[in-house]
């Protein structure tokens, strides 16, 4: 399969990326790994008139240590993430949940930035960002913003960046100690999950669904009950309210339904 | 048409290519380095995995663009310039980790990435290494069986790339 024929433009900084944004508009995507647009690319369902590789832009693989938080540039590939001493000891969801992607070939490719950018509601680490409480740090030509996680994703492979924008830092909360759990239901060892559920106790409760709607979101009916002090399994039961899980080959609505209530609940149990 | 600068197999190469060009198409048709296989041209099989500055990539989904000022190493760079396998190749021989071997130099690309980032593989750890590698007529028990021949003997591994 080939894409269709594209302008391909190398960026070697974030502000040249940015330039290269302003100048192409629409018709531009960013590339860095490339194994969300590419596969797009090949089926012909995605067909940017222009390429921007951010790829080599330097200074954006890092994971380093900032207050209370940990910084991740945009670059950092998932197998950065699942090998990183500093992030499987702070924040050990986002490095056991960046193992759980794909397989390794597309964990040397794949990029926190660009799961996130791409904003697929079957993605695994999308859910982790959104469980932590995550904040999205976007560079455009008047220079930074940031945006919480919840509010980042608007719709299908829809997010709050604009056309001229660079998700440049994602930031997560220390959770050293906390309670955790990433739960994905699949059939094969490297498919997308079905659904899949990210859950992080750290004095309150946060929990994100994978494959329930049109974007990642916050099982905010179960993070309800629990603050009113329903158990685990009480409030497991919530899991699917206010969802809209799609139906395909894979499973149908009401089996994902019924697959998040029971998922929410091994996931409470585990991180608790 | 973009320019790029590709390390193959040790030696530099330099061509235009249309920026559509994918890493497998370059590798095939531009090299005529074949034994980099096409199985299912959708980053599911693994059967075009190639080594992309030392670590297992799927080459059909991967620009040529991409791979500009990058070491790639494909199957036929593995061995020696006598002709000699890479130990990881006659693991596959000795143990038989093959039967229509067309999954194997992706499979043998893909344990040799594997082999560089773990120093600790058990039988469950080569499973899930390989897990982006499929294989349609062996049932993987003796590719998982050559390739932990491979993590038993790590001094020949780094013996012959030295």
């Amino acid at each position: 399969m080939i894409p269709v024929a594209f302008d391909y433009l190398r960026a070697s900084s974030t502000e040249e990326a940015i330039a290269l944004l302003v100048e192409h508009g629409d018709e531009a995507k960013l590339i860095a790994g490339g194994h969300s647009l590419l596969p797009l690319m090949k089926l012909r369902l995605a067909i940017p008139a222009v390429l921007v590789d951010i790829g080599r832009v330097p200074g954006l693989s890092y994971i380093e240590e900032r207050g209370d938080e940990i910084a991740i540039g945009a670059l950092a590939r998932h197998h950065d993430l699942e090998t990183s001493p500093l992030l499987k000891d702070q924040v050990p969801l986002l490095a056991y949940t960046a193992h759980q992607v794909g397989d390794p070939q597309v964990r040397h490719r794949g990029t926190l930035g660009g799961t996130l950018a791409h904003g697929d509601p079957a993605s695994d680490l999308p859910a982790a960002v959104l469980a932590l409480g995550g904040t999205l740090v976007a560079q455009g030509p008047n220079g930074r913003r940031e945006i919480a996680a919840i509010d980042f994703f608007r719709g299908f492979l829809e997010t709050a960046l604009g056309a001229d924008e660079l998700l440049v830092e994602i930031r997560v909360p220390k959770v050293a100690g906390a309670g955790w759990s990433f739960q994905k239901f699949n059939r094969r060892a490297q498919d997308w999950a079905i659904v899949g559920v990210a859950a992080v106790v750290n004095g309150t409760t946060g929990i994100a669904l994978i494959n329930m709607g049109s974007t990642p979101i916050r099982a905010v009916a179960v993070e309800e009950a629990l603050r009113s002090g329903a158990s685990a399994s009480e409030a497991a039961t919530a899991a699917d309210q206010g969802t809209d899980p799609p139906s395909d080959i894979n499973a149908s609505s009401e089996y994902r339904r019924h697959l998040a209530t029971v998922l929410v609940r091994r996931a409470l149990e585990e991180a608790s | 048409m973009v320019l790029i600068a590709v390390e193959v197999n040790g030696t530099r190469r330099q061509h235009n290519v249309e920026p559509r060009l994918l890493l497998v198409q370059y590798l095939r048709e531009t090299l005529g380095l074949t034994g980099t296989n096409i199985g299912c041209d959708t980053t599911s099989c693994g059967a075009c995995t190639v080594l992309f500055n030392g670590e297992s990539v799927k080459s059909c989904t991967v620009l040529a663009a991409q791979a500009d000022e990058a070491e790639i190493v494909t199957i036929e760079g593995l061995g020696g310039p006598d002709g000699a396998l890479h130990p990881v190749q006659e693991a596959f021989r000795q143990h038989h980790a093959l039967q229509c071997g067309y999954c194997t130099p992706g499979m043998v690309m893909a344990a040799v990435s594997l082999l560089a980032e773990e120093n600790e593989l058990d039988e469950q750890g080569v499973r899930e290494g390989l897990e982006g590698n499929l294989c349609r007529c062996t049932g993987y028990h003796n590719i998982v069986k050559a390739v932990l021949a491979c993590a038993d003997d790590r001094a020949t591994l780094t013996e012959s790339s030295s």
